[in-house]
């Protein structure tokens, strides 16, 4: 058994194990009273309901909880899409710096304060120049707060530049392939979104030819997209969508598995969003925060959001907010800064070189899993992959009713974090698999010979694998009664 | 090397499983024509060289001044257990809980969460959060306009004006219209809200305390949304949420807030947290993730993620949102923060910072010349008004080690002589003390 938390059954809540008149970690008694200093009927009625208990209380609580989770630290995490590597414990010493933690982020705003907080906007500048080295493009705007937040920000520059051109442009479109949340941002930013079936996994220029016309604002394109495959008819369809004066958008989360072999400005196009945290390995959180910068080419760079940070003549740095064409604020300050330090640090420490064994190592880490598996498992793209890759339990689940769900609960049960299942919506029970280059050749071949374990034990005893997991904290849960009845904060009533 | 763990020998080995003779055979998809014309980036440095840079940079951050910037961001005391248990690495290197059996740990958090904001808030619902309090701003508007089918909203000028200008952004493609109620010397201007508010609006958005500090009672305005079938938002700050009357008390359809000020540290700027909470009417509009209590197959209490039919993996271009993950580490420690303080002490935390706003207020307007901009009520933050240039004031005592508020006339036009002034249980008296006396100094 490999990590798997062992206590099983259930954890009373923080409001079950609340006593009254526990003290916890208070500050200093203040000498008055609500009542001293503001009228009664602007107080609250009814106590706030939060929990009192000990520190320690607390301490064991959340540590307690701490076990019944999977993460990097503690299982291999091939979730793909999701880049799970291996976080760097010293980014976490950096973005802890007081000097970072601790500032103030309205400092900057301040008459003669620039001079405060110089080393976060000179971190701001330098992560800006690396993000273009990488990606070959003109600018970027750390701005955006997660991946999607930056798919929202590039079709918002895209609006913007058709708006200052006069263009009456509608539609975006976004193939079967690209990531669920490009339509949503594309939809968001007030265009109508058409979607491309992809012909052998990846975007055939004919279908983009049947779509594309001149109310074509703009092309989402994931690359390499979710089935793990690489866009080769790039070329053509770059010259294809700017034949139309529409852009080229790319969704940078999978930029992992290219850096130092492709840059995507470069490559044509003309806005990309990265997901650091995938990237740059920051940590996940259990699912957030991210941060998700925005990279443009020349002609959009008016449209960035505001502010700028620029270097001045003397080597000094300072906010520029005068960019009338600008599509405003996309974040209350200057995005998570406390993520892309992290990213910045880890940047530094890896250099260009180690930047680019990562792709190269994720990349032949993907392709070794998908040689290993290719004849226990259906690969419906059995090529070369890039980090990723997409499985199907289709076969299994026709003859022995074993579906892809139950493959992820049994891998659960030896250990692993199961892969991403039913995404894409493209394959039929399909699991996607993203080893990343931090995970060890043992690590990889032990998930193989589990893998296959659970495929022999589906045709010999399928019940048994779709009874997992029966090792960890709980059983399968029930999906469906937490939608009906629907209990998602605890009535006061029960603690 | 770093991080990469395969050997040369292993290299070899797995490039025998795939076939390929050397690395750059496995990437022969992409072809000379599309490889990068430069990748010059610097060269890899150790972890102590790394360090050392990023000190040496912090150290050029200003850190040591008394600040009393606030201006919705607080610089609250957390407690260090924060940082202990949020930094466990099966919180912090975890994924988003698809796998619930493996993920109980964040998901049972998320639920103490939500309920942790629900009660605060005095609502029936929370979510998981989203980005930051401005994008929880936008989120409840889009609820509004999903759930009344209308386009009109009207906002109190008082309303932070950052969220103002992010909400101006964000709906400039979309066929949404804002009207801006003016505020009265920083009070919010509660006729003018209940007159703005028509057939056609929306809802109505109002901040409590407003970005002057001001407390007020919105019942009246809630009331009037109500009648005119217009929903009503109200963004809240958490900490003094323990004192003051809770948005549900007011009749509000949607409660959301900047959650930093619940264990966050400033960094900055980010990340930090959305917090939304509704009523339950409202709740299959409700954007992004929220845990919902179960039970597994032995009849046990267990957690997982529910509605996600709304979602953007499921619903593509007809999600209820873009919004994909959730700030899931800011929730845990928000969760655990508010688990530490407890009722007794986040009330504590509160009534501390008001009381050292309220001895700040007394000093400054003890200063000729100085006046509060009203006389209305305040709870940690407040406005007073300069005989000069409330800018060229922070200028002069920044030099001098003291942040003594934020300049109004950032955001608002004719309000260059006055300073928005905020408190938390951090400042000391002493320090309230300097920054009166240089402030006296200054203006004598």
């Amino acid at each position: 058994m490999k990590n798997c938390p062992t206590k099983t059954g259930s954890v009373p809540t923080v409001f079950d194990k609340s006593a009254h008149g526990r003290e916890g970690t208070w500050p200093e008694k203040p000498t008055v009273s609500a009542g001293d200093l503001l009228p009664g009927d602007l107080l609250r009625k009814e106590d706030s309901g939060l929990p009192h208990l000990s520190e320690l209380d607390v301490v064991r609580h959340f540590s307690e909880l701490s076990r019944r989770n999977f993460g990097v630290d503690t299982n291999f995490y091939p979730l793909g899409s999701c880049t799970m590597k291996y976080n760097p414990r010293f980014l976490e010493t950096v973005a802890a710096l007081p000097g970072f933690a601790r500032l103030h982020p309205a400092m900057p705003q301040l008459q003669g304060a620039g001079r405060m907080c110089q080393g976060a906007l000179e971190v701001m500048h330098e992560m800006e120049s690396l993000l273009c080295e990488i990606t070959g493009m003109a600018g970027f705007t750390l701005h955006p707060m997660a991946g999607a937040h930056g798919e929202l920000t590039g079709a918002m520059l895209i609006a913007a530049y058709h708006k200052a051109k006069g263009n009456k442009k509608t539609k975006v479109i976004c193939p079967d392939s690209a990531h669920g949340t490009n339509p949503a941002s594309a939809a968001l930013a007030g265009f109508d979104v058409v979607n491309i079936e992809s012909v052998d996994g990846i975007l055939d220029p004919e279908k983009l030819a049947e779509a594309l016309d001149d109310d074509t604002a703009a092309v989402m394109m994931t690359c390499p997209n979710t089935l793990g495959l690489f866009e080769k008819h790039l070329p053509e369809i770059v010259e294809m969508i700017h034949a139309k004066d529409a852009l080229l958008y790319y969704d940078g989360a999978n930029l992992n598995a290219i850096l130092g072999k492709l840059r995507v400005g470069d490559a044509g196009f003309d806005v990309v969003h990265l997901n650091l945290h995938k990237t740059f390995g920051t940590p996940h959180g259990g699912g957030g925060p991210g941060s998700g910068p925005v990279g443009v080419s020349e002609k959009l760079m008016p449209y960035l959001p505001i502010s700028r940070v620029k270097k001045l003549e003397d080597g000094l740095f300072t906010l520029d907010y005068d960019h009338p064409e600008s599509i405003g604020y996309v974040a209350p300050f200057y995005g998570n800064f406390g993520v892309y330090l992290k990213a910045f640090a880890y940047i530094l420490r890896l250099g260009g070189e180690g930047l680019l064994r990562v792709s190269e190592n994720a990349v032949l880490a993907a392709n070794y899993l998908r040689k290993k598996l290719e004849d226990v498992l259906e690969i419906p793209y059995n090529r070369v992959c890039m980090h990723e890759f997409v499985a199907s339990a289709q076969k299994l689940a026709e003859e022995n009713e074993v579906r892809a769900v139950d493959m992820a609960k049994a891998l659960l049960e030896r250990g692993h974090h199961a892969p991403t299942v039913y995404f894409p919506l493209i394959v039929k029970e399909c699991m996607m698999i993203e080893p990343t280059e931090t995970e060890s050749l043992q690590t990889l071949d032990e998930f193989v010979e589990d893998l296959r374990d659970i495929v022999r034990v589906a045709r010999e005893n399928p019940e048994a694998v779709k009874a997992a997991p029966q090792n960890l904290p709980v059983t399968r849960l029930d999906e469906t009664k937490a939608a009906r009845e629907m209990v998602i904060t605890q009535p006061r009533e029960e603690a | 090397m770093p991080y990469i763990p395969h050997t040369d020998d292993e290299r070899q080995a797995m490039l025998g499983t795939v076939g390929a003779g050397s690395v750059e055979e496995v990437f022969a998809e992409i072809g000379e024509d599309l490889r990068p014309r430069s990748f010059d980036l610097p060269e890899a440095r150790s972890e102590m060289e790394v360090v050392k840079h990023l000190e040496f940079l912090a150290s050029k951050n200003a850190t040591h001044v008394t600040s009393f910037l606030g201006a919705g961001f607080y610089d609250h005391y957390i407690p260090e257990a924060v940082d202990a248990l949020a930094g466990r690495g099966e919180f912090y290197t975890a994924y988003t809980p698809y796998q619930p059996e493996a993920s109980q740990g964040t998901l049972q958090a998320i639920y103490e969460y939500q309920t942790a904001v629900a009660r605060l808030m005095g609502m029936e619902c929370a979510n998981a959060s989203v980005y930051d309090g401005g994008t929880a701003i936008f989120e409840a508007m889009m609820m509004a306009v999903r759930s009344t089918k209308r386009r009109r909203f009207v906002i109190s000028e008082a309303v932070n004006p950052i969220y103002r200008i992010m909400l101006t952004s964000y709906t400039s493609n979309l066929d949404l219209e804002l009207v801006t109620v003016p505020h009265k010397d920083g009070v919010t201007d509660v006729e003018g809200l209940i007159a703005a508010i028509d057939d056609k609006t929306a809802a109505v958005l109002v901040q409590n305390p407003n970005f002057f500090g001001n407390i007020a009672d919105f019942e009246r305005v809630f009331a009037a949304a109500k009648e005119k079938k217009a929903l009503s938002v109200l963004s809240a700050y958490p900490v003094l949420q323990s004192v003051l009357k809770t948005p549900g008390e007011m009749g509000a359809d949607i409660a959301v807030a900047e959650g930093q000020s619940l264990g966050l540290p400033l960094s900055f700027g980010g990340p930090y947290l959305g917090i939304m909470a509704c009523t339950r009417k409202l709740v299959r509009q409700l954007p992004g993730r929220i845990a919902g209590r179960t039970q597994d197959t032995e009849g046990r209490t267990g957690y997982v993620l529910t509605l996600q039919a709304r979602e953007q993996h499921i619903r593509r271009a007809k999600a209820t949102s873009n919004i994909c993950s959730n700030q899931a580490l800011c929730a845990m420690r928000a969760i655990i923060h508010v688990c530490l303080l407890g009722q007794e002490g986040l009330r504590r935390t509160a009534l501390l910072s008001m009381e050292r706003a309220r001895y700040a207020a007394e000093r400054l307007t003890a200063i000729p010349g100085v006046e509060l901009l009203s006389d209305q009520p305040f709870g940690n933050e407040f406005a007073v008004r300069l005989p000069m240039d409330a800018a060229l004031a922070i200028d002069r005592l920044s030099m001098r080690g003291v942040v003594p508020g934020f300049p109004l006339g950032r955001y608002y036009e004719g309000m260059e002589d006055c300073l928005l002034v905020a408190c938390t249980e951090k400042q000391t008296t002493e320090d309230v003390g300097v920054m009166a006396e240089m402030i006296g100094g200054l203006v004598r």
